[in-house]
């Protein structure tokens, strides 16, 4: 226990900065995922096929990529066509685009779920598509996207975990590169489990509270 | 006012509407009564463009009505509807309710659309309602907010669609009192009901639709107390047995 609380001691400003790092991905990931979701789920709801195809399509071959694969492809196979991000980039993009498909499914949901009957009333008194939207659909819509968004932060924040694999030096990689050189990895990889379940208790506590101020009645 | 010529709908082979011609004129209150699938929510929903239809005319003061009209949205201001449920905007007071038509799509000043606004709440004898939300206020309440956030838009006739059929009993006097009223006053009316009370003591005339078409058509003496046509009388018996 003592050499723990040494150890501890010495690697936890190192493991901190990756921690940072991790909060900034988590951050950044979600708005990113959360923007290129409205527009995915809103394409795919248009009722011209020119919209909603492509977004299907991008939902489904999305869904379909292992998230590591897709960093990859961003860090690694983009540079042989010209882009060229630093890791962090690449690890926002790839995470910001993997989870916008189910972000767009789960706006989409929230939107669908609106009775059509708020459609027929804004309708009835001339409100054009995007003001019924902006006005009366999103609204209600986002009460209902509340509760799955706050499970969707809680997974943002484990996931980013897989930008280790991209060279990005967020907690899980500070962990590896630690344990690896002093092979204390018990110590290590126990310190890094406490602190993501650390970063996780307020996302938890914040689920939580969405859960029962928006969860269906 | 308005101008229902020959129009017809099917959906696949099922014909809603066949060959329905008809005219409201100004200041007319008309019912329309028939029974479920009869094709009289549909006749009324085409009226604001809510409905398509593939055969005949359709047009409000000599303009088209046409769903798929890039300009349909302009018109609907001048076609006020009241649905059966209500259809309040859940997450606005009764009074935000009734101002989102003028402020947002008329651009009216809001310190005006809510002078407007709380008259028309008055009117329909909400005053101590106005901002309450919906789900604060009973389904009787909610429909006369419905009312006065149609009426909010000035429109030029207001269609209602089976208004208190989603009604406990002991809440539709208030507002067909409200429409008596408003019928009263001259606004047209065009009323798909089953309230018969109600259409003989308001209309000026009777609809009767059956499987799409006008069986019948008349004051409201004619068609519900001397109904020419068989199916008529068979309606009207049993709608005056589950009442």
């Amino acid at each position: 226990m003592e050499s723990f609380l040494g150890d501890a001691r010495e690697f936890l400003p190192i493991l901190a900065q990756g921690a940072v790092v991790t909060i900034q991905i988590t951050i950044l990931s979600l708005a990113l995922s959360t923007l290129i979701g409205f527009v995915i789920a809103l394409a795919r709801l248009s009722p011209y096929a020119l919209l909603s195809y492509p977004a299907t399509g991008f939902i489904t071959v999305i869904r379909g990529i292992p998230i590591i694969v897709q960093l990859f492809y961003i860090y690694f196979v983009f540079p042989d066509i010209g882009i060229n991000l630093t890791a962090f980039q690449a690890g926002v993009l790839g995470l910001g685009i993997a989870y916008s498909a189910y972000q767009a499914e789960n706006i989409r949901a929230g939107i669908e779920a609106i009775d059509h009957g708020q459609i027929e009333a804004a309708q009835s008194i001339g409100m054009r598509y995007w003001l019924t939207l902006r006005r009366v659909i999103l609204p209600q819509a986002v009460r209902i996207v509340l509760p799955p968004y706050g499970n969707t932060m809680i997974m943002m924040l484990k996931d980013s975990s897989l930008a280790s694999t991209i060279t990005v030096a967020e907690l899980t990689r500070q962990g590896q590169l630690i344990s690896s050189s002093t092979f204390k990895n018990m110590t290590v990889f126990t310190l890094v489990a406490l602190l993501y379940l650390t970063m996780s208790l307020p996302l938890t506590y914040l689920a939580h509270r969405l859960e029962k101020k928006f969860g269906r009645r | 006012m308005i101008v229902v010529e020959r129009l017809s709908k099917s959906f696949g082979a099922h014909r809603v509407l066949d060959d329905v011609s008809l005219r409201v004129d100004k200041g007319e209150v008309v019912c329309i009564i028939g029974a479920s699938g009869s094709g009289k929510s549909t006749l009324l929903r085409c009226m604001n463009g809510l409905e398509s239809y593939d055969e005949g005319t359709l047009a409000i003061d000599g303009r088209a009505i046409r769903r798929d009209d890039p300009r349909i949205h302009e018109l609907r201001t001048e076609v006020g509807m009241v649905f059966q449920r209500f259809n309040l905007f859940p997450h606005r007071t009764a009074l935000q309710n009734v101002i989102e038509g003028p402020v947002y799509v008329k651009r009216v000043p809001i310190a005006q659309a809510r002078a407007e606004g709380l008259a028309l709440l008055a009117k329909v004898g909400l005053a101590d309602k106005v901002d309450s939300y919906p789900a604060q206020l009973s389904g009787g309440q909610q429909q006369r907010v419905a009312i006065a956030r149609s009426l909010a838009m000035k429109p030029k006739v207001i269609l209602f669609d089976e208004p208190t059929s989603a009604l406990d009993p002991e809440l539709v006097g208030d507002v067909l009192q409200v429409m008596k009223q408003l019928a009263h006053e001259g606004m047209t009316m065009v009323v798909v009901t089953h309230e018969m009370g109600f259409a003989r003591e308001v209309a000026h005339r009777v609809l009767f639709l059956d499987q799409g078409r006008i069986l019948e058509e008349g004051t409201p003496a004619e068609v519900l107390r001397n109904p020419k046509n068989e199916r008529t009388r068979d309606f009207l018996r049993r709608v005056i047995h589950e009442g």
